[in-house]
């Protein structure tokens, strides 16, 4: 658990990207996950936990108010999770996917209480900002953004201290084999980002057939190598 | 004797004020942030304030004149939009401000600048830009590229739209002030959802399956199960879209195989 402090550190910026700052989303799962391994020393097992938290991410869009899961700091978790677990356990994608889902959903909840926090501070300074206050703005600003900071690194060192100990146990008494193990979080996966797919873009005319022309592309690409 | 010509004449343009470089970057540095204390009652509502403050130091008096301080209060309040399209309503409230145009007016502006920066912006990124971009890469996933390229292609891809919307965005407010409203009619803007959708639509049939070969990394015919098994469920899951999320669908089924391997 050496790893703890630098993985919050490092979950913490990733997780500030997801809505505060900047938004490059580098906090997307295919991209956090995949640092979270190689900060680990193993950045393909960080990436295959990306990968399928990446397809599973398609279906929830960020919109404004909306509530959706934290997928930044939960693929911080993920990632490097599956990348410290022995490589010659089956289960470690599945146990990396699986605590970053926990994780992201959990993350979500933390997401709305920030948003609250940073209401009832606003609330506060209601004066100050109908004066026009300019400390004030640049205060709350500054304030939400630590906050998140702080939310994400949090959830990353909790989630990690809680999640690794449990998937290391798990990990010693997985049964089903690594083929196995993998097919089921893939077909899940899968199964979530194609229809994503078909809710978000069935109303852009054509659109069925755009994708049906891709799986013939990506299977004949497939089939060649 | 004739009439002055003002009181026929339509009144000239207020001249486009100019801003240092150093203050346009300032505000393309707050951009950046510009959601950081996004809440539940004024939205973007601060963060608009936070953002045009570098601009508003030109007013006369400053930061401590009143002109500034009656602007900071106009700016700071209720606000809604997308976080990169923000950047054109930065833009052309920071000039109507600096021109003089009358709170009444920007007030009116602002609320109904709100929803079309919103809608047009959640459908051109969120459900647009943003899975094209991740589609792509985890096609570059399957055919089989190293995790530093697919990082950087991701990387690379949607920052060079999602900075060059900020930078138009806030060029756009800038130049065309309260007339903005005709450039949220760009083409691109426009139809740029449609045609995304489509490319989104193809990069997701090249994707799935060649980023799930990659992952299984097994014979055809376990790769031939798991696409078969994906297309049903997914039909499936359109089904009940509305009233399940599928993330926790997919968290509970994993949960009870993890459960299960480790009971047997």
């Amino acid at each position: 658990m050496r790893e703890l402090l630098p993985l919050s550190l490092l979950g913490a910026v990733v997780g500030l990207d997801v809505v505060c700052f900047p938004q490059m989303m580098y906090s997307r799962p295919l991209v956090a996950a995949t640092l979270a391994g190689a900060f680990v020393g193993d950045a393909m097992r960080g990436m295959l936990v990306g990968v399928v938290l990446e397809l599973i991410a398609i279906a929830t869009l960020p919109f404004g108010a909306s509530r959706y899961p934290e997928w930044g700091s939960a693929a911080v978790v993920g990632g490097a999770l599956s990348a410290t677990l022995p490589a010659d356990r089956a289960g470690v994608v599945t146990l990396g996917v699986l605590s970053a889902l926990g994780t992201a959903w959990v993350g979500g909840w933390t997401l709305v209480k920030l948003r609250q926090w940073n209401a009832r501070l606003a609330r506060h300074r209601r004066h100050a900002l109908d004066a026009g206050a300019r400390g004030t703005v640049i205060g709350l600003q500054l304030a939400g953004l630590t906050g998140d900071l702080v939310r994400a690194g949090l959830l990353t060192a909790v989630a990690y201290a809680l999640f690794f100990p449990l998937a290391a146990r798990l990990a010693v008494h997985w049964s089903f084999s690594g083929p196995l193990s993998r097919s089921v979080v893939m077909m899940l996966a899968t199964s979530v980002a194609a229809s994503a797919a078909w809710v978000i873009f069935h109303s852009a005319r054509g659109a069925r057939w755009y994708f049906a022309g891709g799986v013939v592309a990506g299977l004949l690409l497939l089939f060649a190598r | 004797m004739t009439a002055p010509a003002i009181s026929t004449a339509t009144p000239a343009p207020a001249p486009t004020p100019s801003l240092p470089a150093t203050t346009w970057l300032s505000i393309f540095l707050r951009l950046l942030a510009i959601q950081g204390a996004w809440n539940y009652e004024t939205l973007l509502g601060n963060g608009i304030g936070f953002c045009v403050e570098p601009a508003l130091r030109q007013l006369p008096g400053g930061v401590h004149g009143a002109a500034f301080k009656e602007a900071m209060a106009r700016e700071s309040a209720y606000f809604n939009a997308h976080p990169y399209l923000a950047s054109v309503a930065v833009g052309a409230l920071a000039r109507a401000e600096l021109s003089g145009v009358p709170a009444d007016r920007i007030e009116r502006f602002r609320t109904a600048l709100a929803g079309p920066l919103g809608s047009v912006g959640d459908r051109l990124v969120w459900a647009g830009w943003l899975p094209f971009t991740s589609l792509v890469s985890l096609a570059a996933f399957g055919l089989g590229a190293r995790p530093l390229v697919v990082v950087c292609l991701f990387l690379a891809l949607y920052n060079a739209g999602h900075f060059a919307l900020r930078i138009w965005g806030l060029r756009v407010g800038w130049t065309r002030g309260l007339a903005v409203a005709p450039a949220l009619g760009n083409p691109l803007l426009r139809g740029g959802p449609a045609h995304l959708g489509r490319a989104a639509a193809a990069a997701a049939g090249v994707a799935l399956p060649l980023a799930a070969a990659r992952v299984l990394a097994g014979g055809p015919s376990l790769l031939t199960i798991v696409l078969l098994g994906a297309a049903l469920l997914s039909v499936l899951l359109v089904r009940v879209h509305v009233r399940v999320e599928a993330y926790k669908l997919a968290l509970i089924l994993i949960a009870l195989f993890a459960l299960l391997s480790v009971a047997r």
